[in-house]
């Protein structure tokens, strides 16, 4: 069974050939780069169907037994995250492709395939130094993506992406180095087995870790007090790069669920109640912030940015309670909120390249203003949680998890007036962008889409709209296929609470490397 | 032995997160470069701190050894954070030189202009 390294061994094989062998002829990397997307979403479906059967499947590297050697997992949890990131991959790159972004700067394709291995590698593996080797990974290939075809705003905006994710960095180590001093062991396996032993008045050291990780963690997450860089970096870095970035905000989110359940668990007697005495309020905050944000927001990327911030927020909500019914609604609304994200700034791309910049102003209509506004209204509807898409359903879960004493008032105001504000501000954004700019021109209600000679801008190929068209029917049929879905998900959170089955299978492992 | 790498960690994090806090980019990297500093001696220190001993279990030197664990994650931290370092100093240039200025934060955040559109 090598099929669980796939994953990260495809990006990685794929990257350096695309880097240094075909870097002068764009339609070979172009061809290379989508032809190993599409491998990676058919392995990450045959490993959904394999971890779907219930079993922990485990990868030993090198064949070293678990907690001395580096150990991958694939359980339900880690096989859905592969197989989400591999579809937006896919319909991200097609877009950039369509779009001609990748062609603006160099090694593009390099870029994103180790990306796509950084981020396939974090949700694989099984020990926390590996993890902070796959978030470097991902960060350093992040890092290129970030100020992919350069400009003023976006280094500047990507230097502070950079700087804020190596203090991060560094912080994980020092939690790191704290953690193997207090426990001995970096396996995740192992370090729920030995923080289970230790009793509360001798678990000081391994709270402060828990403490640390949460924080770093929540940096990747765009938590509260450590979300400010999300609106600059998203807001600046090159469209489909942003619609990327939609699955990194979820790998904070998976490692807080993976690290804070199985290791460092709400039922052991060290770190009880740690993690979700501070997530709770700090994921309220993160919602108010976003709602603002969106509300405040002048230019049309800024605010898809803040709207990633809020729905982060609900997000994390549902993942403070540390309860499998609330975990499951968190996991179906990280699916929504990923493909909700992306399919915002994929259109919010499509917009902008037809008209003068970003800002939310009124400008006399592009071509196709009204197909375009019906994309954006259906991306929107999405994120702000209306019915008939998954947004609301996602919302819905949430909100019903959520009802217990101390939680309730505070979770369903902040997510009901959150949800209100967001609506407001994309309501007035479509206006402004779509609905008044038909006002500015005498001429301008021509016929649909018409194309003007004189008119720039070129109507969106087939080849563009469809990914976008992809992330919205992926959010449809998780609005349709709600109930299968859920109940997919009550299983992934089942096992992901299933400490000691987790454990048994990582350490008793007889190897299937 | 544990006081001296003890304050030593402690100041390098301290000068790091000083200097982290400044406006312009190159003492912000000098900070991340002493932070990164600090967490390798930390990370060293992690394994507990044992003088003369093989990290390896050897027939002829007794049963004692120092844990080679931390010694791999700092080689590893090291490497990472090298590169890192590298990266960081490439894009605070290339900032540097496309805004005129090597001040860390984005000009007057709303209105920040999106030129590089066209390619570089």
């Amino acid at each position: 069974m090598h099929w669980i390294i796939v994953p990260v061994v495809l990006p990685a094989m794929l990257a350096p050939i695309l880097a240094f062998v075909m870097r002068h002829d764009m339609t070979l990397a172009r061809t290379a780069s989508v032809a190993g997307t599409v491998v990676l979403v058919a392995v990450a479906l045959g490993l959904a169907a394999l971890a779907g059967g219930g079993e922990t499947h485990t990868y030993q590297l090198g064949n070293w037994p678990a907690p001395f050697g580096i150990i991958l997992v694939l359980d339900r949890l880690s096989a859905l995250m592969v197989l989400l990131t591999s579809v937006l991959a896919l319909i991200v790159l097609i877009h950039a492709i369509a779009t001609g972004w990748d062609a603006r700067g160099r090694h593009f394709h390099a870029l994103f395939q180790f990306q796509l291995m950084g981020i396939c590698g974090a949700f694989l593996t099984g020990d926390v130094f590996n993890l902070f080797v796959f978030f470097e990974v991902l960060l350093i290939a992040s890092y290129g993506l970030m100020i992919h075809a350069g400009g003023r705003a976006r280094m500047q905006a990507g230097l502070q992406y950079v700087v804020m994710n190596l203090a991060g960095s560094t912080l994980f180590l020092f939690a790191l180095g704290t953690l193997y001093a207090s426990t001995g062991t970096l396996n995740i396996a192992d370090l729920g087995a030995r923080v289970a032993e230790i009793p509360p008045e001798e678990a000081a050291l391994v709270r402060v870790a828990a403490m640390l990780l949460l924080i770093v963690f929540a940096v990747k997450a765009a938590l509260f007090p450590v979300q400010f860089w999300l609106p600059a970096t998203y807001a600046n870095a090159p469209a489909p790069v942003a619609a990327l970035f939609a699955i990194m905000t979820k790998v904070g989110a998976y490692a807080i669920l993976r690290v804070h359940t199985v290791a460092f668990g709400p039922d052991m007697p060290g770190t009880a109640g740690l993690a979700e005495t501070w997530l709770f309020p700090a994921a309220i905050v993160t919602i108010a912030v976003g709602a603002i944000g969106v509300l405040g927001a002048r230019r049309l990327l800024p605010m898809i940015a803040f709207s990633v911030v809020g729905s982060m927020g609900t997000l994390l909500i549902a993942v403070a309670a540390f309860s499998p019914i609330a975990t499951s609604a968190a996991l179906y609304y990280l699916l929504h909120s990923t493909f909700a994200a992306a399919c915002l700034f994929l259109i919010a791309d499509l917009v902008i390249s037809r008209r003068s910049g970003d800002s939310l102003s009124t400008e006399s209509p592009t071509v196709q203003n009204g197909f375009f506004a019906a994309l954006f209204f259906g991306a929107a509807i999405a994120m702000a949680g209306m019915p008939p898409l998954s947004g609301f359903v996602g919302k819905l879960l949430v909100l019903d998890a959520l009802r217990m004493p101390g939680m309730m008032g505070w979770a369903w105001t902040a997510i009901l007036v959150g949800s209100l504000l967001t609506i407001v501000g994309f309501a007035r954004a479509g206006s402004t962008l779509f609905w008044k700019s038909t006002a500015v021109e005498v001429a301008a209600p021509q016929a649909e889409g018409g194309p003007q000679p004189e008119e720039p801008a070129h109507r969106a190929g087939p080849a563009e709209v469809a990914p976008v068209m992809t992330a919205l029917a992926a959010l449809a049929c998780l609005a349709v296929f709600a109930g299968p879905v859920s109940a997919y998900l009550d299983a992934t959170t089942a096992q992901l609470f299933d400490r000691a089955g987790y454990i048994s299978a990582v350490l008793n492992s007889g190897g299937e490397g | 032995m544990e006081l001296i790498v003890a304050s030593s960690v402690g100041v390098l994090t301290a000068g790091g997160v000083y200097l982290i806090l400044r406006l312009r980019s190159f003492p912000v990297i000098l900070g991340l470069a002493l932070l990164s500093y600090a967490v390798n001696v930390f990370l060293f220190a992690s394994g507990r701190l044992a003088i003369d001993m093989s990290p390896i279990l050897s027939k002829y030197g007794g049963a004692t050894y120092t844990d080679p664990l931390p010694q791999a994650l700092v080689l590893t931290a090291i490497v990472i954070s090298f590169g890192m370092t590298a990266v960081l100093v490439l894009i605070g240039l290339g900032a540097y030189l496309e805004a005129g200025s090597d001040k860390i934060n984005v000009g007057s955040g709303g209105e920040a202009d999106r030129d590089g559109e066209g390619g570089s």
